[in-house]
């Protein structure tokens, strides 16, 4: 899933930070809507105000924006909308809160919606247009413009409800990534495996060279993160969902064309079993198979720097966690750490690629918030927010300058994500209803790894949770 | 006076706070002043003067929301279609609710007890002992912890790591120490619950123990002597004379820890998230009302800890009359 994609790097580690974690969660609830740094100099360089034109002149109006990006990572959000305050007048006033999902509902039934928000799951933005038909504002022409030139369809269609374009793309991140380091791989003489069998070679191989070692394993896996604690592993089942079943196979299984519980899928669930289930392969200097369970998804990919675990399977964003452990760690192909796309079976067509992003969405017509949201959708957006993120940002826009991407690994997303071998899916439980995609599916899927409940009867379950209507 | 409005950074913030608190007390000095002000004021004006922005405060706080509470959730999960009892069903019938009530009970019948009978030793162990100050603070001190702060330190104490790496959590460093196998305290189902609910007995212990002790100090020490002249000895005059005598003190630590343990929500959602099987009613009603978006399924479950504290207040209030009525 994608709840707070990025920003949820930031979220386990703020926890790690212990001490001061009481005070952090309770400031949780209040806003960051504190003025960021004037360090605005970069992103502002380069701007040209007539690319702004378009907007009109929007002075003296404010458009007010609410998310689930919080501390750093909303610092960097700000400083990209400061071209567009510049040149059209218009105040953004920023509001981030990691009780975002919660809080929104709220806000919209009390009637203080704001203007422009930012939907990290299309699930959650289909059941906000179910739930409150009225509340939100389907995007307007000159976004729908931006998003038809600059986006591919399918991303148009993850915005999309009952035909309807309601959010329009923001940030994006790619998943189907294998944390490892390259120099114990050099130092053992591994390469990074092209299939899936290969893959598995590797865990077997290292399986039998860290014999004499108990603690070293393969493989380390976390998917603890507070009460949305189980989302890492559905993750992983999508990937391999993806993998074994094939993308259409999956496209089914998303919009519930076929059952939770389909043969398919417990075949999927079987082979994730093989890997995290594997008390031989799992779980590198963090325990036993049921430590995945309460290891923060934060701190899982760390035995690999103290070379206790090869491989880590975790999104594109969890570089900022890297840096976070030791800012001198190079992320770079040559560097201390680096990731490899999660391969396919040797057999496979195509090769999948599991991603998410976020989806703005408007609460108001007004002409500025309209502008606002083009804006977030043109490639000026995505360049400047390039510009002011150092690393873990990318999005799908297809007219984003990669050369301003500041970090290798953002690159590799980007290339992957526009490299035509690769068939892009969207995460699956942030397209699956609430009650499954941010419910039982995630549930499920830690009582499969803490209390190894079998594999059917965890499908059953998230089968039977489905909403019938 | 923009800034009133939108108070932005701390300095702010604090003035929109001491503008706050002055609006308080003109407004109720004014009230109090014309109360207090003409000789013969009916007493209607008083009791309304007094108790009308109470009641007031109240209806629009507590007496609709409630009212509003209970009828959502005789209503679907986005509160427009009659279910009739199907949430309830829904609550009582689903194992993973069972397993959130079973959790509740354990919950309100082990913590009172537990928190309750430590506080009681110990208030009569230091009760005039040397160190009765510096003992007393000590285990008054969680009380003064938020109880998100006393999760996340207890997180700590049962942190877990394979055995041969570096213990991180002291429980499990005492386990290593003693050449024992660490545990995974957390995840264990269902001795996970209790592991969280020592942290609710470690902050509430010292409640008990506070109200225990100025209860045990407030028996007269001619009673206390006369059964000493009479023989009895240390066992006996606590059974006999010093429980009897503050049992109104005791029934009232007790139902009090009652109500706050089955409202406990911060324990279980920091440690835990409600996951393996440790979620309580509490928690669940939050996760179901604004995680999953369900707001009948999540009134029901409200409903349901509403009745179940019902009783527990209505005992609490009775006794503490009771008590009044004797002094």
């Amino acid at each position: 899933m994608t709840r707070t994609t990025t920003a949820r790097g930031k979220r386990g580690l703020t926890v790690l930070a212990a001490g001061g974690a009481g005070l952090a969660l309770v400031l949780a609830g209040c806003s960051s809507s504190d003025d960021s740094s004037d360090d605005t100099a970069d992103v502002m360089a380069d701007v040209d105000c007539a690319d702004y034109e378009v907007y009109g002149d929007l002075e003296g109006t404010t458009v007010s924006v609410y998310s689930s990006i919080v501390d750093l990572e909303a610092e960097q959000q700000e400083q990209s909308y400061d071209p567009f305050e510049e040149c059209t007048g218009a105040t953004v006033e920023y509001e981030g809160s990691k009780e975002f999902e919660a809080q929104l509902p709220v806000r919209i039934q009390s009637g203080s919606a704001p203007d422009i928000a930012f939907v990290p799951q299309p699930g959650f933005l289909r059941t906000l247009v179910a739930d409150y038909p009225d509340a939100l504002t389907p995007v307007g022409d000159q976004a729908s413009q931006n998003v038809d030139e600059f986006y591919s369809e399918s991303w148009r269609d993850y915005g999309t409800v009952d035909g309807e374009l309601y959010g329009t793309p923001l940030g994006a991140n790619v998943k189907s990534f294998v944390w490892y380091s390259p120099s114990m791989f050099a130092d053992a003489g591994y390469e990074v495996p092209e299939s899936w069998e290969d893959m598995i070679a590797l865990s077997d191989q290292i399986v039998e060279d860290t014999a004499d070692d108990p603690d070293t394993k393969p493989w380390c896996a976390g998917i603890g993160s507070g009460d949305a604690t189980g989302w890492p592993a559905t993750d992983w089942l999508e990937d391999v969902m993806l993998r074994t079943a094939g993308p259409d196979v999956y496209d089914q299984w998303v919009s519930h064309e076929i059952p939770f519980n389909d043969p398919q899928v417990q075949d999927a669930l079987a082979q994730v079993g093989t890997v995290l289930k594997n008390e031989e392969y799992v779980n590198g200097g963090l325990g036993d198979v049921t430590s995945i369970a309460t290891t923060e998804f934060t701190e899982a990919g760390y035995p690999i720097i103290d070379q206790l675990c090869y491989m880590h399977r975790q999104a594109s964003f969890y570089q900022a966690n890297w840096s976070t452990l030791d800012p001198d760690l190079q992320v770079a192909e040559d560097g201390d750490i680096w990731a490899f796309y999660l391969p396919a079976p040797s057999d496979a067509e195509k090769k999948p690629l599991l991603g998410g992003g976020e989806f703005v969405v408007s609460f108001d017509d007004r002409p500025e918030v309209q502008a606002f949201q083009a804006y977030l959708a043109s490639p000026e957006w995505s360049n400047n927010k390039a510009t002011a993120t150092p690393q873990g940002w990318i999005s799908a826009n297809n007219g984003l300058d990669t050369s301003l991407l500041q970090s290798p690994i953002d690159q590799l997303s980007v290339e992957l994500l526009t490299d035509e071998e690769y068939e892009f899916r969207f995460d699956g439980s942030d397209m699956m209803p609430g009650q499954v995609g941010a419910g039982s599916f995630w549930t499920e899927m830690t009582e499969w790894i803490a209390s190894d409940k079998s594999d059917e009867d965890v499908l059953d379950a998230i089968e039977a949770s489905w909403p019938s209507s | 006076m923009d800034w009133l409005l939108e108070a932005d950074g701390v300095g702010q913030k604090l003035g929109v706070m001491l503008v706050a608190i002055l609006l308080f007390v003109v407004v109720m000095g004014l009230i109090l002043f014309f109360v207090d002000r003409p000789k013969n004021t009916p007493r209607w004006v008083v009791v309304t003067a007094f108790t009308g922005p109470a009641v007031l405060l109240i209806a629009f706080g507590l007496l609709y929301p409630g009212i509003k509470t209970i009828r959502d959730s005789f209503y679907n999960r986005t509160s427009d279609v009659f279910v009739g009892f199907d949430n309830y069903v829904t609550a009582f019938t689903q194992d993973e609710f069972q397993i959130v009530l079973r959790n509740t009970a354990i919950w309100v019948i082990l913590v009172p007890i537990a928190a309750t009978l430590l506080g009681l030793i110990y208030a009569v162990v230091v009760d005039r002992s040397r160190f009765e100050k510096f003992a007393k603070t000590l285990i008054f001190m969680p009380m003064a912890i938020s109880m998100v702060g006393a999760s996340i330190i207890w997180k700590f104490m049962y942190e877990y790591k394979p055995a041969s790496r570096p213990q991180i959590g002291l429980l499990n460093q005492t386990l290593v120490w003693l050449g024992l196998e660490p545990q995974k305290f957390l995840l264990d189902a269902p001795m996970n619950t209790f592991w969280l609910i020592v942290v609710m007995i470690w902050i509430q212990a010292g409640f008990a123990m506070t109200i225990l002790a100025a209860a045990i100090r407030a028996i007269p020490d001619d009673v206390v002597e006369a059964a000493r002249l009479d023989g009895v000895n240390g066992l006996e005059l606590f059974r006999h004379i010093t429980v009897p005598s503050i049992r109104p003190a005791l029934v009232v630590v007790l139902t009090t820890i009652a109500i706050g343990t089955l409202k406990v929500f911060d324990i279980v959602r920091t440690m835990t998230g409600g996951r393996f099987e440790t979620s309580v009613i509490a928690n669940e009603f939050y996760t179901q009302a604004l995680r999953q978006g369900d707001t009948g399924l999540g009134s029901a479950l409200a409903v349901i800890l509403f009745v179940l504290v019902v009783p527990i207040i209505i005992y609490n209030v009775r006794q503490l009359r009771k008590t009044e009525e004797i002094r």
